[in-house]
């Protein structure tokens, strides 16, 4: 199955600035894709260019799917109107039946106040009536851009539900977010994007505990000399009662039988979880210094 | 076709559409028909009277109806034509409309449309209200009403709506080009209703070429038309060209609006 979303050295300048340098980015089939970054590091940008929104300067888009379904940057749409009625002019652009309005309402549970004008929904209102707009056309991808942007905590919690239910239906969706703890709980694989260029690419699971090993060993100061003859003295730090390695899971075993015939009683020997939080300052970090 | 249905929908429901409707109503009655009619009722000839009760009789009904076009019905149906695209930059809709699918082309072929369908129901409703007008008179003052041939009124309404498509046209590109709605309406009033006037009114007597090159605009070109077909004593109506040149110049910047306004949409990015 081709992947839905590919993009290839993705380039946006504006004047000096550039919004989006080189971004290779791979969203596959039926995963939630978590697109990350603070704010101003090009993700609306990327977004804008995948829906042809915002034309390049540099690279290509591929999106393999015929039906896609976005809300980039908040909701927008006809004061005038109720949220039915700007659904039904939304249902003829995209030329889809009004059979479809209901349906996408009662699945964002705004069907209660469909009838309402737009002008007087609550911005968690709002946010679910571009969340139902985006699935008009029963998308096979979805684009959703900070979908939780200024929504109260119950709100939050409700949209990330949703979007889970989304994606648990087969949809692959693109999240963008800056909120690390919404990508956590939403993703499958995360893409980091700084300063327009995507820096880490990877499953939650890989990002937060595949760079490194935490063992707790006695005694630690002979742990420690010994996994500093086994990896290098960069890749060992001592941590409290525990040493922090930067080892993959593979090297495990050996690490272990190395302590182990040293006459170091180990512990504990697991993945390390670092918080996505610290992780996501390092690499940004990295990326800053890099560019510095 | 959605894309029309949808954009009908959009205008049908828009108050301000209506509103601005009312307004052109009510001010085409009002300068052609009440304050001429109350100036001749009640004795106190003055200049919108020059032409007395014939001028407010349904045989007039073409020139009477066209009259405020080339200035403040073409100023209220260019506002019209803002708000039917510049309304997108406003609510910023344009990105929920088009990622809806449809090409940005077609989204402003739909919209032209429908300010066609627009324009020609305000000309329609103008004329409509006119006869109306005219014949309450007539029968009030016991006059004739002989009223314009089908050939004259199909010809009157034509002209009309090339011209109130034109100015709509035009409020079309300024909400592209400048990509909002305040200050498209605003530069939009400002040449219809102040520069043409100090063009022709100051500047075209004192210099010849100024005088000339007013026979290539907008404004002039809708007054000339107009004029030919009956419309006088109105601000904007002066026939500086034959009526052929005019439709052909209107007809120009019609479509010369209506590609440039669609090749900026076209090339540029949505924000």
């Amino acid at each position: 199955m081709r992947n839905p979303v590919v993009t290839h050295g993705l380039t946006k300048r504006y004047g000096e600035v550039v919004a989006v340098d080189g971004l290779d980015l791979t969203v596959r089939s039926g995963e939630v894709y978590g697109f990350l970054g603070p704010n101003g590091a090009g993700k609306t940008t990327t977004l804008r260019m995948l829906l042809g929104l915002v034309r390049p300067t540099a690279g290509r888009v591929e999106v393999a799917v015929p039906r896609v379904g976005a809300l980039i940057e908040g909701p927008a749409f006809y004061p005038y109107l109720s949220g039915w009625d700007n659904l039904r002019v939304l249902a003829r652009y995209a030329g889809v039946g009004e059979a479809r309005i209901t349906p996408v309402l009662e699945m964002v549970d705004l069907a209660g106040a469909a009838r309402r004008r737009y002008a007087g929904y609550s911005l968690g209102m709002k946010q679910r009536l571009g969340v139902a707009a985006a699935l008009l056309k029963d998308p096979e991808l979805l684009i959703l851009d900070e979908p939780t942007n200024g929504l109260d905590p119950a709100g939050m919690a409700d949209m990330r539900t949703l979007i889970r239910r989304l994606g648990a239906a087969g949809r692959t969706v693109l999240l963008s977010s800056h909120l690390l703890g919404e990508v956590q709980q939403v993703c499958d694989r995360v893409g980091v994007i700084a300063g327009g260029r995507l820096i880490a690419e990877s499953t939650v699971a890989e990002l937060r505990g595949g760079a490194g090993l935490r063992v707790v060993a006695e005694p630690l100061d002979r742990a420690a000399a010994r996994a500093r003859a086994l990896l290098g003295a960069d890749r060992v730090r001592v941590r409290g009662d525990a040493l922090d390695l930067a080892a993959g899971p593979a090297e495990a075993a050996k690490i272990n039988a190395e302590l182990v015939g040293a006459g170091v009683a180990v512990r504990e020997l697991r993945p390390a979880e670092r918080e996505l939080e610290q992780i996501f300052l390092e690499l940004t970090q990295r990326e800053g210094d890099h560019r510095g | 076709m959605g894309s029309v249905r949808a954009e009908l929908m959009k205008l049908v429901r828009r108050p301000a559409a209506w509103l601005l409707l009312a307004v052109a109503l009510v001010l085409a009655l009002t300068f052609t028909y009440l304050i001429p009619y109350a100036s001749y009722a009640g004795g106190t000839a003055g200049v919108r009277t020059v032409g007395g009760l014939p001028a407010m009789l349904p045989a007039r009904l073409v020139g009477n109806s066209l009259g405020g076009l080339p200035v403040f019905l073409g100023a209220l149906v260019l506002i019209l034509g803002v708000l039917v695209v510049g309304g997108e930059y406003g609510w910023a809709t344009w990105k929920t409309v088009l990622s809806q699918g449809p090409s940005r082309i077609r989204v402003y072929g739909a919209k032209l449309a429908v300010l066609a369908v627009a324009c020609l129901v305000t000309v329609l409703a103008v004329f409509a209200a006119g006869a109306g007008a005219s014949a309450l008179i007539a029968a009030a003052e016991s006059a004739p009403a002989d009223w314009p041939s089908a050939g004259d009124l199909a010809q009157g309404v034509a002209a009309g709506w090339l011209i109130a498509l034109m100015w709509a046209a035009l409020g079309g590109l300024l909400a592209i080009t400048l990509r909002s709605v305040a200050l498209p309406i605003g530069l939009g009033l400002v040449w219809l209703l102040a520069v043409q006037n100090l063009l022709a009114g100051i500047a075209a007597p004192l210099l010849s070429w100024v005088a000339t090159a007013q026979k290539g605009l907008p404004g002039p070109n809708a007054g000339s038309l107009v004029a030919a077909l009956g419309a006088a004593d109105t601000p904007g109506v002066e026939r500086l060209v034959g009526a052929g040149q005019a439709t052909i110049v209107l007809v120009g910047y019609l479509v010369g609006f209506a590609i440039l306004g669609g090749a900026i949409l076209r090339r540029r990015d949505v924000l």
